[in-house]
């Protein structure tokens, strides 16, 4: 089999014969075997580290759980600044997590959830931080400050966790290049490895936002719209 | 200029991150390195859960938690750290649960709890399979709201000390640039976990639990103790080492050989069980592990990362198949010396989490006690090393040249491929200091150590870049993991009876 990786001076190909391997088992034999100067980021083997995030023929995956098949053109993340073959910054993209505000506001002493409570947000509190959902989106793509998927669904974990006491500021810190940027094209969902779906955890987050008469600010007054301040214009 | 603050942390971990908030949270101006990115760290990967006498689940006390981890620990641990730990254990769930993390609950709205192996009742807190993963990042935020400076992809090269022998910082490597950086602090903290990958590829481990803190503070001339303890999961992948969770025996998996014959008790301690697993392949049995009676629904609420894995690394599903398993290098209850403030035998450095040894784990730890340990041990480390800063503020800096190990590694001839001879040192470890040692072969593994560090320039590496060079990396934490090797066989030479993980006939 061969595949060829996108390395910083251009495709190199690779032959490999390991067969049902999965891609980072392939990536460490060419490392250590053929190419020790390939680099790519790893951790667990388990998915649940999020280091080896990468793509594979345009589509985001982890290396770990992702199984080589001939042919496969593997590059760098995109959206992110690439260190050095397969490794990316993943710095800017974290750091959308303090922007946001990404924790419950206050300490929650004494809250009693439910077998039902806890289930509303298990699936959002499955993220790893990998990177796939901003590698793929395409408002994160042209707008830098776009707040972004991975943070949205950790703002919506904490906006929907009982424990959270003012979920209304919760809502007020992702407005702004936050939840009525995204264009709900849903690219986050299909990449996600953990099975997260950001665009539904920001739709979510929209419906809770009206609730406390926060509106899209994009939406511009017109006949029988709505003014900045979410008050309809008449 | 060299970087500054009051209490420098080495390591992201669980244990590093609860360090962290504590000693800002006690005034101290606080930077964490790590060598990957905070979330990434082998706390991540726990998944079993985290124990506290709490009696959700059926009757329960901390006496017998107190009293379940001593008797693992085979007389090695200090009952009194013990105590304190298994007393915080309630406060250390309730904060958990205080600041967001998603355990799992009972009907009646209590925080779950499951039964896992050496427990006398069901007391690990568990968050799905997920333990790990959900606290982390949530220690996380929680450190992004306490505005903790992190920094991410600092490899630790080694810990300075002044001229009056005590420790006053770090001399780190920027993995990006490739640049040595010298941070100055009042105290350091290790926080940067343990050593199961001395046995390469024969472990559950993340790549980077190479002992890199451990080597660099016993270069400093830091205590080790007890490096010779090495927990061996009893249920990891045959072929790729990856681990299944304990939990799939607390929810009632079975261990089977290839007759289908159930031949321990499950719920063993993991050593007893890896011993017994050992015992049965080296009759020539395969040894397997059993869920198919636990029904899909059971499994895939509270297994899903099992069957995920199992299906991608041994073509198998646990609902209608059987997982095939083997004993690997998974926990290194060695580490650090430290005492009751989480303090190291050298001034001014403090250590906690994997790396640390504060007696509390003995000859074996007992499952879901090292989530416990890192999130009690994490706040102890963080406020006395707080506390120590304010009490012993530096007022001069410190000139340290940046000449490094990368400097000498650059020289070495490279004629040999150290990525076979870390392999071959793996498997030669897995066999001759695994789940049951001859002082015959301690000796051949410690002889194989000894020759190839006198042979070390032989090695080295083929990438001499400076940017993000990670055949550079690798080289340094083999080299970390050569003397960790050692001090592992030389102190399992040194004990001659069996205790524990240790066995030795």
């Amino acid at each position: 089999m061969k595949i060829s990786i996108n390395k910083d001076d251009g495709f190199s190909e690779y032959e490999t014969s390991l067969e049902g391997a999965t891609l980072l088992e392939v990536l460490s034999d060419i490392k250590h075997t053929k190419d020790n100067t390939l680099c790519f980021s790893s951790g667990c083997r388990s998915s649940v580290c999020g280091s080896c995030s990468m793509r594979v023929n345009e589509v985001e995956v982890l290396a770990c759980s992702y199984k080589v098949q001939d042919g496969d053109k593997v590059e760098p993340l995109k959206n992110v600044s690439v260190i050095r073959d397969l490794v990316v910054d993943m710095d800017k993209a974290y750091s959308f997590n303090q922007k946001a505000k990404t924790w419950l506001s206050q300490i929650a002493l004494g809250t009693n959830l439910n077998d039902e409570d806890v289930k509303t947000n298990a699936v959002q509190s499955d993220c790893i931080l990998c990177g796939s959902c901003y590698s793929a989106c395409p408002v994160y793509a042209v707008n830098g400050e776009f707040i972004g998927p991975f943070s949205l669904t950790r703002i919506w974990k904490y906006a929907s966790d009982k424990r959270e006491e003012n979920v209304e500021q919760k809502m007020n810190d992702v407005q702004t290049n936050g939840i009525w940027d995204c264009t709900l094209c849903g690219n986050c969902t299909v990449v996600c490895p953990q099975n997260i779906s950001s665009k539904a955890d920001i739709e979510m987050l929209r419906m809770k936002s009206a609730q406390y008469g926060l509106m899209d600010p994009n939406f511009g007054p017109f006949d029988g719209g709505f003014g900045f301040d979410g008050s309809p214009v008449f | 200029m060299n970087k500054k603050c009051d209490v420098l942390i080495i390591g992201a971990g669980g244990a590093g991150l609860t360090a962290a908030l504590n000693a800002k949270e006690s005034g101290a101006k606080v930077i964490v390195l790590t060598k990957e990115y905070p979330t990434r760290s082998q706390t991540c990967m726990a998944q079993g859960g985290i124990n506290a006498a709490l009696g959700n689940a059926g009757e329960d006390s901390v006496a017998d938690h107190i009293a379940n981890t001593l008797k693992s620990a085979h007389g090695q641990a200090d009952p009194e750290a013990i105590e304190y730990m298994c007393s915080e254990a309630p406060k250390a769930i309730e904060w958990l649960d205080s600041i967001g993390v998603c355990f799992s609950r009972t009907s009646d709205a209590k925080v779950a709890q499951r039964a896992l192996g050496g427990a006398s009742a069901s007391r690990a807190c568990y968050a799905q399979d997920y333990t790990g993963l959900k606290i982390l990042h949530t220690i996380y935020d929680r450190c992004l709201r306490a505005d903790i400076e992190i920094q991410n992809e600092k490899y630790l090269l080694e810990i300075l000390k002044d001229e009056k022998d005590v420790v006053c910082g770090a001399k780190v490597l920027d993995i990006r640039s490739g640049e040595v950086e010298i941070y100055e602090a009042n105290a350091v903290i290790l926080a940067s976990g343990g050593y199961s990958r001395i046995y390469a590829k024969n472990s559950t481990n993340s790549s980077a639990s190479t002992g890199d803190g451990i080597a660099t503070a016993k270069r400093a001339g830091a205590e080790l103790i007890d490096m010779e303890f090495v927990q061996f999961h009893p249920t990891g992948l045959k072929n790729s080492s990856i681990l299944i969770s304990e939990s799939a025996r607390g929810e009632g998996g079975y261990i089977i050989n290839s007759k289908g014959e159930r031949f321990t008790k499950e719920l063993a301690p993991r050593d007893v069980l890896s011993r017994a697993i050992d015992t049965e392949i080296k009759k020539g049995e395969s040894v397997f592990l059993d869920i198919r009676h636990l029904g899909e629904k059971l499994i895939d609420e509270g297994l899903p990362q099992e069957r995920k894995l199992a299906k991608l690394y041994e073509n198998v599903d646990p609902v209608h198949e059987l997982m095939p398993i083997r004993p690997v290098a998974h926990y290194t209850m060695g580490g650090i010396k430290v005492d009751r403030k989480s303090a190291t035998s050298l001034k001014g450095l403090f250590a906690c989490g994997e790396c640390a040894n504060h007696r509390v784990h003995g000859a074996n730890r007992l499952g879901g006690n090292s989530l416990l340990e890192i999130v009690v041990f994490g706040k102890e480390a963080g406020l006395n090393a707080a506390l120590y800063a304010k009490e012993n503020l530096r007022t001069t800096s410190i000139t340290i040249d940046k000449k490094s190990v990368i400097d000498e590694i650059k020289e070495y001839d490279n004629v040999l491929d150290f990525y076979a001879k870390r392999e071959h040192l793996g498997d030669l470890f897995y066999k001759n200091v695994g789940i049951v040692r001859t002082k015959e072969e301690l000796q051949e593994a410690l002889d194989e150590v000894q020759a190839i560090k006198a042979n070390i320039s032989k090695l080295g590496v083929s990438d001499t870049s400076k940017k993000y060079n990670t055949n550079m990396i690798e080289f340094i934490e083999f080299k970390n993991s050569l003397d960790v090797c050692e001090v592992v066989v030389k102190s399992a030479l040194a004990r001659e009876v069996s205790c524990g993980a240790h066995y030795i006939v």
